[in-house]
């Protein structure tokens, strides 16, 4: 068993639930306990989707235990059928279901439907959401997808995989893709599954290659596709300006043709706005950064080498992808945290002292705790992800969306030093914004008992409110004279707590027992970079 | 609505016999689990732990819409394969959580162990496991156990069960105790207080709410204790304090102020309140809230409605609709019909009103659209999709969310029906 208090995922059929109504013409059954249907409300009112997803679920009570679960089964498959005619069924049990084991598979199969009948086997004790959905996304692809007569074409063709409901700014990301391959002179064969038919995906062999945008969700589907029809897949995810550069790269070369002019019209203000002299207090800004894995490779990157951040700690719940987000985190020097517990991901944000955290709803809840500004780059998905403006994380319009979004939490370069020269002013309170009332601050009534009960994040604390109760006074250590505990009042919030350990770490090395105004600084300039 | 001659249940035109469509299918409702995003605000000392799978972690914190809580007082334990093998004892893998939780939550005075359908399902027995906990945890933290599964309870059904498991614990008053009220039911905080104002001006002074506030102010209960049923979904709790010598004092649920009126009537009776002390006590409240209503029902009569199942609310939520809006009902859905805790309130229901328990939620949908009401209530999953086919939608699991009982809500609750349709006719977008 495990101690859980927010998931980063849902379980594996609301994976299949994203492909699903992701898609048209298809229709998932789910052998499922009354009360599974909350699921329904993740895309009607998270996503705010105008229709019910494609699913009829079975809602069995304790009274169809005893009788016969599998006719119910059957008679729910035979009359989603009748209603909605769909062109291929998905069937598939949820978590309890799995349970009583009645075989959603055997039972649609002997109602000799005249349409493709698809199980989908997820098992919810041991895998998640996007592992749900990589896995029905490629059953459906096995299924369905035909060798083909190729439709002879002047132009490349390639399909572009990965999108589904409920995703990360999927949507936008979808037609800035769309468009950037068909500026390169590349045609889309199918898109799926978001928008994509049954029907769609039996031709999906009539493409020179694949787009695969979102790994999680296609990864292994490009995998049957390539080994079947022999069709490469781009391998590069074009969230920032460098990886759309190399994803134009990349692509070129899988369809044969020249990208130089598509390269030079890119229409991207970020670059500049990066060399703004204005941008240059975001310079070395320690951020860190959690999520998905293709969220999290792309947003180091993008932190790192197009903002100029520090990547002070990055991490994903995505274990199926824990090793490239390993890799990429070497390329910073740090050590990727791979977990599904946000309890872990909050004490290691609150230790690492950051400026700046990328992540999703989870970590936006940490960051209000820490006072520390905060975007949004992953699912889990908020009402909030899911913006009425066009707002994509991918190719060239994509790095302007994200300069706005991470730069706009920050505090203004000449803001941020003028708090720093007048730190006595009243106005200024532990955590200044720009924003109006501090987080810190608006947060505190409901955080506090949480935050007592939170032992093991004394970091948290120390951040936030600066507790003198952190130093290590207590231990028989350095204490600090009132003074130097005043200087220190006047270092901004957000590096305050670093500063004290640094100076007490500095004044118990040299045996100094009293730290002083002088103290400080003497270890200010030790520890300066 | 001047006076309570006037109001008198008209149990010749009512429904209390009426027949009701009753439905199999596909259920679109929250299990058992959903009440727990309210009652671990209810009980400030007490905590939440579901056992039960992903699903049902996932279903707690979307069903709550918003992570409102940095860290709420529920959490789930979340039975691996490993636990489904044999390879881990699911008892020992339950005293490690709770113990690791217990330390993070050092002021948690009660704790909930709440079944689910995977635990129900391979059998899993919280209830010893809640009994083995207690005695290794006493004096510190009691823990219970109930069952919010999707297989046995429906959405507010949690509530009635996590309750019913609070009623052996009520400590026992002598059998020579001086009559008190009882009420039960989770009500916001403010209408509890109104409430206890207008008790006390009737001159009822000993009144206890279950569940209390804190978890150790759990009222004593002799066969002196007369109980008032707060909600309509409390079968199981009723049932268990009746078997304990409390006696139900029947009377529709203080929703409107009709149903208030008669609801505070049955106490007044009971306690035998002179007829002018309850006048005076209910008067100011009574006529501030009916004119309040007055003005929401210039907007609503006429209107029609359709209820969707989900809370139990529906019936005594219709008749206030009916009876002090004058709107029109279409179809009123309720997952489970209580004969018994509702006789009253169906008493008071229009005759001929569409009665369905159950539901096929697509059948459902097309007698919905042959309708055409005015006004759908129904769940999250529905509404959207509703309003894109042109219906007008009021979402029903606000009804739970917000404080809609006593004379000073009747208002309120009037104003969450008329909102979708004002807002319509404001918007030109």
């Amino acid at each position: 068993m495990q101690l859980t208090l927010w998931t980063y995922e849902g379980p594996p059929h609301v994976g299949a639930m994203r492909v699903a109504t992701g898609m048209q013409g298809l229709h998932y059954v789910l052998h499922a306990p009354q009360g599974d249907t909350y699921a329904d409300l993740l895309f009607t009112m998270i996503e705010r989707r105008s229709a019910r997803p494609p699913v009829t679920y079975t809602t069995f009570q304790a009274r169809d235990l005893g009788g016969d679960t599998a006719d119910l089964f059957k008679d729910s498959v035979r009359t989603a059928y009748d209603r909605f005619k769909p062109q291929a069924m998905l069937v598939g049990a949820s978590c309890t279901a799995e349970l009583i084991q009645d075989d959603p598979g055997g039972l649609a199969r002997a109602l000799n439907l005249p349409v493709p009948v698809i199980a989908v086997e997820l098992p919810a004790y041991q895998k998640k959401e996007n592992w749900g959905a990589a896995e029905t996304f490629y059953r459906l692809v096995r299924t369905l997808a035909q060798p083909v007569e190729r439709t002879p074409s002047a132009r490349p063709r390639c399909n572009i995989l990965g999108p589904t409901a409920l995703g990360f700014r999927h949507r936008d990301d979808l037609r800035e893709i769309t468009s950037l391959l068909n500026r390169m002179g590349i045609d889309i064969n199918v898109t799926a599954p978001m928008g994509a038919t049954p029907d769609d995906l039996a031709r999906l062999a009539d493409a020179d290659f694949n787009v695969v945008l979102y790994p999680e969700v296609a990864g292994t589907a490009a995998t049957y596709l390539a080994k079947t029809f022999g069709q490469k897949s781009t391998r590069i995810v074009p969230i920032g300006m460098g990886a759309t550069r190399d994803f134009i790269a990349e692509v070129a070369e899988l369809a044969g043709i020249d990208a130089t002019a598509v390269l030079d019209e890119a229409n991207a203000h970020m670059p500049w706005y990066a060399r703004s002299v204005d941008s240059n207090y975001l310079t070395g800004k320690r951020v860190y950064v959690f999520g998905d894995a293709t969220h999290v490779i792309a947003a180091a990157r993008i932190a790192q080498t197009e903002l100029g951040f520090t990547v002070v700690g990055m991490g994903t719940y995505s274990r199926e992808f824990a090793r490239e987000v390993r890799e990429a985190a070497k390329l910073y020097g740090v050590e990727a945290l791979i977990t599904d517990d946000y309890l872990d991901v909050e004490d290691q944000v609150a230790s690492l002292h950051v400026e700046l955290v990328l992540g999703s709803q989870m970590e936006r809840h940490i960051a209000k705790r820490l006072g520390v500004p905060c975007a949004m780059i992953s699912a889990p998905m908020h009402v909030q992800d899911f913006p009425a403006r066009y707002a994509p994380q991918m190719g060239f319009e994509g790095a302007n969306v994200i300069f706005d979004t991470w730069v706009h939490p920050l505090m203004m370069g000449l803001e941020e030093h003028l708090l720093g020269m007048f730190r006595e002013d009243f106005e200024f309170n532990a955590a200044p914004s720009h924003l109006g009332t501090s987080p810190a601050r608006m947060e505190a009534p409901v955080a506090a008992p949480a935050l007592a009960a939170a032992a093991p994040t004394p970091a948290a604390d120390t951040l936030v409110m600066d507790r003198p109760a952190e130093s290590i006074t207590a231990k028989g250590q350095p204490v600090w004279s009132a003074d130097g505990e005043k200087e220190l009042g006047k270092i901004p919030f957000f590096v305050r707590g670093k500063a004290r350990r640094n100076t007490e770490r500095y004044a118990a090395e040299k045996g100094i027992a009293v730290i002083s105004v002088e103290t400080l600084y003497d270890a200010k300039a030790h520890f300066s970079r | 609505m001047d006076g309570i001659a006037a109001i008198a249940p008209q149990a010749a035109s009512g429904c209390g016999d009426a027949p009701v469509l009753k439905e199999r299918g596909q259920r679109e409702v929250f299990c058992g689990l959903t009440g727990i995003i309210w009652l671990h605000r209810k009980i400030q000392d007490a905590f939440f732990l579901v056992v039960g799978s992903r699903t049902c972690a996932h279903l707690i914190q979307s069903a709550a819409g918003v992570m409102i809580f940095a860290e709420p007082r529920f959490a789930t334990a979340i039975i691996d394969e490993r636990d489904l093998a044999g390879l881990a004892d699911c008892n020992d893998e339950l005293d490690r959580v709770v113990t690791r939780l217990l330390q993070r939550r050092p002021e948690i005075k009660l704790l909930f162990l709440v079944g689910s359908c995977p635990s129900e399902v391979i059998k899993l027995d919280l209830s010893r496991a809640a009994q083995r906990l207690s005695r290794q945890m006493s004096p510190a933290v009691r823990v219970l156990n109930y069952s919010g599964s999707g297989i046995e309870t429906t959405f507010t059904q949690g509530e009635d069960a996590c309750l019913a498991s609070l009623v052996p614990e009520l400590p026992v008053a002598a059998d020579d105790a001086p009559a008190d009220l009882l009420v039960v039911g989770a009500l916001a905080d403010v209408v509890e207080d109104q409430m206890r104002r207008l008790f006390s001006a009737m001159g009822i002074e000993r009144v206890s709410f279950l569940p209390p506030r804190r978890s150790g102010d759990l009222p004593a209960i002799s066969p002196n204790t007369k109980m008032l049923l707060a909600q309509p979904f409390l079968a199981e709790t009723g049932r268990m304090l009746e078997e304990r010598g409390v006696t139900r004092l029947a009377a529709p649920f203080p929703l409107g102020i009709e149903g208030t009126t008669l609801w505070l009537q049955a106490a007044a009776k009971a306690f035998a309140v002179p007829q002018s002390t309850f006048d005076s006590a209910i008067a100011a409240p009574a006529r501030r809230g009916s004119e309040a209503v007055a003005k929401v029902r210039e907007q609503m009569a006429g209107k029609s409605i359709f209820m969707f199942p989900d809370s139990q609310l529906e019936i005594p939520l219709a008749r206030f609709l009916a009876r002090e809006l004058d709107m029109k009902l279409i179809e009123i859905g309720t997952p489970y019909l209580h004969r018994q805790h509702l006789a009253s309130e169906l008493d008071m229901l229009p005759a001929g009103t569409m009665l369905s328990e159950g539901q096929d939620v697509e059948r459902q949908l097309d007698r919905c659209r042959d309708a055409k009401p005015d006004l759908t209530v129904c769940g999250l999953g529905l509404a959207n999709p509703l309003e894109a086919e042109g219906l007008a939608t009021k979402w029903s699991i606000e009804l739970l969310f917000t404080p809609i009982q006593g004379f000073d809500q009747a208002a309120d609750l009037a104003e969450l029906f008329a909102r979708p349709l004002v807002r319509r006719a404001k918007l030109r977008v």
